[in-house]
Order: C-alpha cells, then structure tokens, then sequence
C-alpha cells in the first residue's frame, strides 16, 4: 500500500512537472532548432509513456500482490520464452528506430558541409574568455604566430603585422553574425577544453586545444542570446560568458564598417 | 554434520564456521586479515564511511548553489584559504565536486557491491570455503585503503584538492598548478590514488572469477548459481578489462605531468601566458581511454545490484526468478555491450561525427537487456505473494529509479539531442538515480536483507521504513527538478549562477534540490542509527528469517 502510493505519487508529480512546462526549453530561433524540439518532443512522448506504464504497473503489482502470508510457499512460473522475445523485439526495435530517427537532424550539424557562401568566423577560447575573428573586407585571415599572442597588448590572436590580410581582420570579445546568414565559426582553444553552447541554436561543440573544429548554423532571429561555457575549465568556468548577437543585414554591415574605421581601413567592401 | 545454533547473544554459529584458529591475535584476525567475512566487512565499513564523506561534500556544494554569499564560520576554519571569511571558493566548490564524484565512484559504487557484498556472499553461495586467493584478497583491500588515504590527503597537500572533475580531462589535468588551484599536488595525489584503486581492483577481478570458475561446489553449474553471483561474475570480468585500462591511462597522465612527456597535450598550448613546450599529444586520446574505463564503470556499480534485486524480489514474492536465463543473458549482454559504447561520453568533443551515430545505435542496444530485466522483475512480482519488508521495499524502490533513470538514456543516447543536452543537469540528473540512486538502493537492500545474517540480529523494521520513505521521496525530489534545469539548458560544474541571466529563473528548483537534500542527507543517520543499535539491540533473527532460498542462509 504504501510502497504503490510512493512509486504513483512520485510518477504523478514528475509527469506534472513536465506537462506544466514551467521550466522549458528556450525558444527556438532557426530551422534545425525547430526540428531539433519536434524530435525532443516525440522522444519525450514516448519516454514519458514508457516511465509512466512501467510505474503504474509497479504500483499495480505491488497493490495487487501484497500479502501478509508470512508463511506463504514457493509458487509461480519460471518464466515464458514468447514473452521475452515480445518485449525484447518491441524494446529494440524502439528504441534503436527513434535513434535512427534523429540521425537527420545530427547530419545537419555535423555531416553536412557548410554552404559555399557561409561567412568564416574564427573563436578562440582561453581560460575564462572569449575572442572573435573576423577576416574583414578582404575575406581573408591574416597570419598569427603564437609567440606574438599577448592578451595585454590587444593581440589575443598572436597577428602578424606583417601580413596585409591581417591589417583589416576584426577582433571582437562577442560574437556578431547577420541573421539569416550562414556563418561557419572556426573553434580552437589555446590552454584547455571549452565548449561553446548556445541555447536557442540547440548546439554545443568542445574546442579543443591543438584541434580546429568547423561549427557551422543560420541564425534567423535577431536578438541577444548568451554563450556558456559548457566544458570545465577551471576555476572561472561559471563565468566564462559571451553573447551571440544576431543583427539585421544592414545594422550588421553598419557595425563592421565602424570596426573597419576603427582599424583604419578604408571601408569598401569589394567582393562578398 | 553438526547442526549451526544460535548462540545467547544472537549470534550464528556453525560447525566448521569459526572465522580463523584461535592462534591467531586480533591483529590477523580483524585486521589483516585473510578470511573473506572479514574483508567483505572491511570494505564495507570503509565504504560507508567514504559514503558519509561523500554525501557531506555535496551537501556543502547544494549549499553554496543556492545561498553563494552566506558567511559560514566553521568553513574557514576548515579551509582558510578555500573558505576565507566563511565564504567557498570558486576553486574550493569545484575541488569538492572532483572529490565527491571520485569517492561515490570509486570508493561507495565500486566497494560496497562487489568487494563488501560479494566478498562476504559469494564463497557463502557457491559453497566455497573462500576466495581463491585469500591473500591477495586482503591485499585488495589493504590497497583500497590506501588508495582512499591518499585520495584524502589530496585536501592536505598545498592548493588543496583538485578541481578537474572526477573525470580529469587534459590539458586541465595534465599541466600542472598553472591551470588552477588544486592541480598542482592534489591532481597527483587523485592520479596515484586512482592507480592504486585499479591496482586493487584488477586483484579483485582475478580472485572473484577464479572463485566462480573454480571453486563452486560440486554439481553447482555457472547456469545454476543465484544471479547475485553472476552479478560478481560479469562484473569482475568487466573490472578486468576496464581497470586495466584506466591504469596505463593513469600513468600516462603521470608521465605528462612529470617527465615532460605529451601523450595528452598538444603543440601550442599558452596557459597563464606561458607557452608550454609539449607537442603531439592529443587531449581527446584522454577521453577515449577514460570513458573506455568509465562507462563500463557504470555497469560495475549496477550489475551486483541487479543481481541482488533479482534475488530479494524472488524471495519476498515467494516466486522463483521469472527468465533466469533471459537474465543472465542480459547481464552478460550489459557487461559485453558496456564496452562498445563509450564514445557516446563524447558526442560533442570533436571526435568524428559518423562515429557518433555508430556509437548512438550500439548504445541503444544496451537499453534492450534492461527493458527485460525491468520486464522480468515485474513478472516475478507478477502473480507472487509480496512481503513487503525493508529490503523488499528497497528492492521496489530500485526498480523504480532503474526505470526513472534509464529511460532519460534514450534521449541522451541520441547524438543529436546530445547537442543540447551535454553537461547540462539533465545528465547529472540521469546519472545520479541510475548509477547513484539506484545502486545505493541495493546496497541499502543487501544491507537490510543480509544483515540477520551477518549479526544474528534484525534490523528495526520500523526505523528501515522510515529510512526508505524518506529517501525514496528525497531522491526524487532532488534529481527529477534536475532534469528540468537542464531541459532549460543550466550547465553542470557551475559553483555558482550568477554570471548567466537564464539561470536566475532557475532558482526556486536549486533551493528545492538543495532542501530536498538536505532532508536525504539527515535521514541516514537514522540508518546509521538503525545499524549500530540492531547489532547489540536487534530482534534475535534465527537461522533464516527470510525464509530465502539462496544457500548462504542454509547454514546446517
């Protein structure tokens, strides 16, 4: 009696927790973030039905069965080969079926290459922050060297002076993509694992050291999302945070020709 | 044969049961000893104690989740630097967390199963005199120890313990002091200690499958023997492959931290604006070689619980196991599988996305052989005659996490839904009931069910039931809202969340966990309680209070 109450109460108040919506997901702001929640839901359909049968029948055989027969003998069957391969079979075919299910939406992510015209952002994390390369109007990356990196001096990337390509390449602590726009963000880490998370996207991707890690998405509605660190990485890792801005076309274009002035780089945009 | 009595002070005794000849002091005889009652007990003190240093640590972190600012005084009498002026560090929370999951893993999960239980249970079903090797069982548990006292240690040693996560991903954990507090001396301390403990448990493993295969009674087929021990079995087969593992990859990460070598680090690394000299090395080699060891790790928790469950259910349902065959395929099949599945630790770490859906189908698989053990045990409460004791309610309650927590594995065995859900609460909510939660259930099912047998005494039934309500419904309590923190995307190993705007939501749910546990944590000291004050206290049990069937409790 009191065993079946406390497995049907703990089933009723987790179902309700997770039927109230209450704590959820956040919203979804591109299409394989949409895709993303339709599979999470029928995963957590099915899931959610298969806890609640597997409780309930718990509660049942225990409410069912009890006896105060201390005494009781030895009965009952050893078993019922049919049974088990209906179950095995059903279990399996389940299970490895919704597996297979989601495979499109991983391929999106990861097996699918990046469209020709995505815009390349390099990121870079350190022990507890975030840098952003862009590779400005000339569509290039400049050159960096490793013994040239001083956070101090404003080179977080280690750019080579020398080279011209690197003249016009932005270096930012947050991260701004135009919505709409493919972007391919290039992850590296200079010290230890980080990981790059963004809620709304439904991704997250390690960087690790030593590793370039291509992440490519479309951000398609404007506004300001915040990036965590996912990955421990020391003693600051709660409060490495950056932001992803998605900004309109236009106010995008705007704000890299101030960062081009800022450089001292005449703004024209030749080729895009 | 003469006949076993009960002796007046309750306690069972046998014709040719004295523990050890009487020449021996108490010395070899309690302490180094080589007889496998008392080892089995050894393990299972040193356990329970590691347990209570463990539940403590994350009762001090749920703390500081919710209250970060609150000055508490003795904390910093404790930890002076960690805790000045009674607040905790970043680094002391984070250190706290890497000790909390080292010890439930190693020294609660790993112990008590296998090196308490089936140390003192196994010779006892098998009808053998006693493990095959009894030296090098005691030498199994001397090293235990001494794996434990190191690991201790770690909080004496400058920078206090370590603060790369019970997991110890490179280059955090493999460059030394300059990545953070803790990595210095305390990461070698946990590294040597880890080694120690895969010392003991290969040791282990080699004693516990020379028992079963060679010492079983005669007539006594492996296809014959209680799922309990084929619970050992499997698992002892798996601590044979996985520990040898871990082992070398311990060294290895040793040998980067000390003999510039770069078995895990790669060229380029500036950390602290120091630019290291290692090249080659990959970080990743690291997680293949841990998670190699640390998902099978799992299923050594779990198999000796689902082995006792399946025995307990049996017994309090007065019916025999329902598919034994179907069952010990299924564990054969858990321990096989286990090993194949790894890589779905690491959807999200860079390794080659085909492989990902490899290792999501294979893990899929493994939720097979657990529908039907799950299938099983509700058919063998199907139709019986249920006593509902403590141990039985115990063994309910583990079916209902087993439940609870596995089924979230068919989300998270999915790469793509991974992608979210990564180091997010959900995980540590999946992984606490069913690794955790779970396998303390069965542990606390073993305890009450064994413990007539062990002392000649009963454990109080009353106190045993409000044990089992309490913590049933605090386990709950606390690892259900985890799984909603994480549906909202709050990342694992934060000590606090104050950086982030769409954690402040979360807060009602952390004040609850942390409350809820609380009211889990205070609640065994009454099993604490129950323990000692049953074994001078308890009800005189008699030879076989259970009326089990299993041949431990035949003792004539």
């Amino acid at each position: 009696m009191l065993a079946a109450g406390l497995v049907w109460l703990v089933t009723a108040v987790t179902v309700a927790l997770f039927v109230i919506r209450r704590w959820w997901l956040p919203e979804a702001i591109n299409a394989h973030a949409r895709s993303w929640d339709t599979h999470f839901g029928i995963t957590m359909w099915l899931t959610g039905a298969i806890f609640v049968a597997a409780q309930v029948a718990l509660g049942w055989v225990i409410l069912r069965y009890r006896s105060s027969d201390v005494a009781a003998e030895e009965s009952g069957s050893h078993g019922n080969n049919r049974l088990e391969w209906i179950w095995t079979s059903a279990a399996g075919i389940l299970f490895i079926g919704l597996a297979a299910l989601s495979t499109a939406i991983w391929a999106g992510v990861h097996l699918d290459k990046a469209p020709p015209n995505s815009l390349r952002i390099e990121a870079v994390a350190k022990q507890f922050a975030w840098n952003f390369r862009y590779a400005g109007r000339d569509a290039k990356f400049g050159r960096t060297k490793p013994e040239l990196i001083n956070d101090a001096n404003g080179n977080p990337f280690g750019l080579d002076d020398a080279d011209p390509a690197g003249r016009d390449d932005i270096a930012v602590a947050s991260l701004r993509v135009p919505a709409g726009q493919p972007v391919v963000l290039l992850l590296k880490s200079r010290d230890v694992i980080h990981n790059f998370f963004v809620r709304e996207l439904r991704i997250k991707q390690d960087l690790v050291p030593g590793m370039e890690i291509p992440l490519h998405f479309v951000a398609d509605k404007p506004g300001t999302y915040e990036v965590a660190c996912s990955e421990l990485c020391g003693l600051g890792h709660h409060q490495m945070r950056t932001q992803l801005i998605v900004m309109g076309k236009e106010e995008y274009d705007k704000w890299q020709l101030e960062m081009l002035q800022q450089l001292g780089v005449t703004a024209q945009p030749e080729t895009k | 044969m003469a006949t076993g009595d009960v002796t007046a002070t309750g306690r069972y005794r046998a014709a040719g049961d004295e523990v050890a000849p009487p020449a021996l002091g108490f010395l070899r005889r309690y302490v180094f000893s080589t007889d496998h009652k008392i080892i089995g007990l050894q393990y299972y003190f040193l356990a329970l104690f590691a347990a209570f240093v463990g539940i403590a640590l994350s009762l001090l972190m749920r703390w500081h989740l919710v209250y970060p600012d609150m000055k508490i005084r003795w904390l910093a009498t404790i930890w002076p630097t960690g805790a000045a002026g009674g607040i905790m560090s970043p680094e002391l929370y984070l250190s706290l967390m890497t000790m909390h999951g080292t010890i439930m893993v190693f020294f609660v999960l790993t112990t008590v199963p296998q090196g308490g239980f089936g140390n003192y249970f196994l010779p006892l079903q098998i009808g053998a005199a006693d493990m095959a090797f009894p030296r090098l069982n005691m030498l199994s548990f001397w090293t235990v120890f001494v794996s434990f006292a190191v690991l201790m240690a770690a909080f004496l040693v400058p920078g206090g313990a370590p603060l790369a996560g019970w997991t110890a991903y490179p280059p955090l954990s493999a460059v030394g002091a300059i990545a953070g507090p803790g990595l210095g001396a305390g990461m070698d301390m946990w590294v040597l200690s880890i080694a120690l403990f895969c010392v003991a448990s290969l040791m282990g493993a080699i004693n516990f499958i020379a028992t079963i295969v060679d010492l079983r009674a005669p007539g006594l087929g492996l296809m014959q023997m209680p799922l309990t021990c084929w619970g050992w079995f499997t698992t002892a087969m798996i601590s044979l492959l996985a520990f040898a593992v871990l082992l070398p990859a311990g060294l290895l990460m040793l040998m980067d931290r000390h003999l510039g070598t770069s078995f895990f680090l790669p060229a380029g690394l500036i950390i602290s604006d120091r630019a290291l000299p290692n090249a080659g090395g990959s970080p990743l080699l690291w997680q293949h070689l841990f998670w190699f060891f640390g998902h099978p790790e799992v299923y050594i928790a779990i198999l000796p619980g689902m082995g006792l469950i399946s025995t307990i259910l049996s017994t309090f349902s007065r019916k025999p196991v329902f598919g034994y065959k179907a069952m010990v395929y299924a564990m054969v099949a858990i321990a096989g599988l286990g090993f194949l599945v790894w890589g779905h630790h690491m959807f999200i770490s860079g390794m080659n996305p085909y492989s990902a859906i490899a290792f999501s189908l294979i893990t899929m698989t493994v939720g097979v052989p657990s529908a039907i053990k799950t299938f099983n045990w509700l058919a063998t409460l199907w139709g019986g005659k249920l006593w509902i004791t403590t141990p039985m309610l115990y063994a309910l309650g583990f079916v209902s996490l087993f439940v609870s927590g596995g089924i979230t594995g068919i989300l998270l065995g999915q790469p793509a839904m991974d992608l979210y859900f990564h180091d997010t609460y959900f995980v540590v909510g999946h992984f606490h009931l069913i690794m955790g939660v779970a396998a303390i259930f069965a542990m606390f099912a073993g305890t009450y069910y064994w413990f007539p047998h062990v002392t000649g005494r009963m454990m109080s039934e009353k106190l045993g039931k409000v044990h089992f309500v309490v913590t049933f419904l605090g386990v709950y309590a606390i690892f259900v809202p985890m799984h909603l923190a994480g549906i909202v995307g709050n990342p694992r190993r934060y000590p606090d969340f104050k950086e982030f705007e769409f954690l402040a939501d979360l807060r009602f749910l952390h004040t609850m966990m942390t409350h809820a546990a609380l009211s889990t944590g205070a609640v065994q000291l009454v099993f604490l309680f129950n323990l000692i004050w049953s074994n001078w206290r308890g009800r005189v049990a008699g030879l076989n209070p259970w009326r089990s069937g299993t041949r431990e409790w035949s003792r004539e």
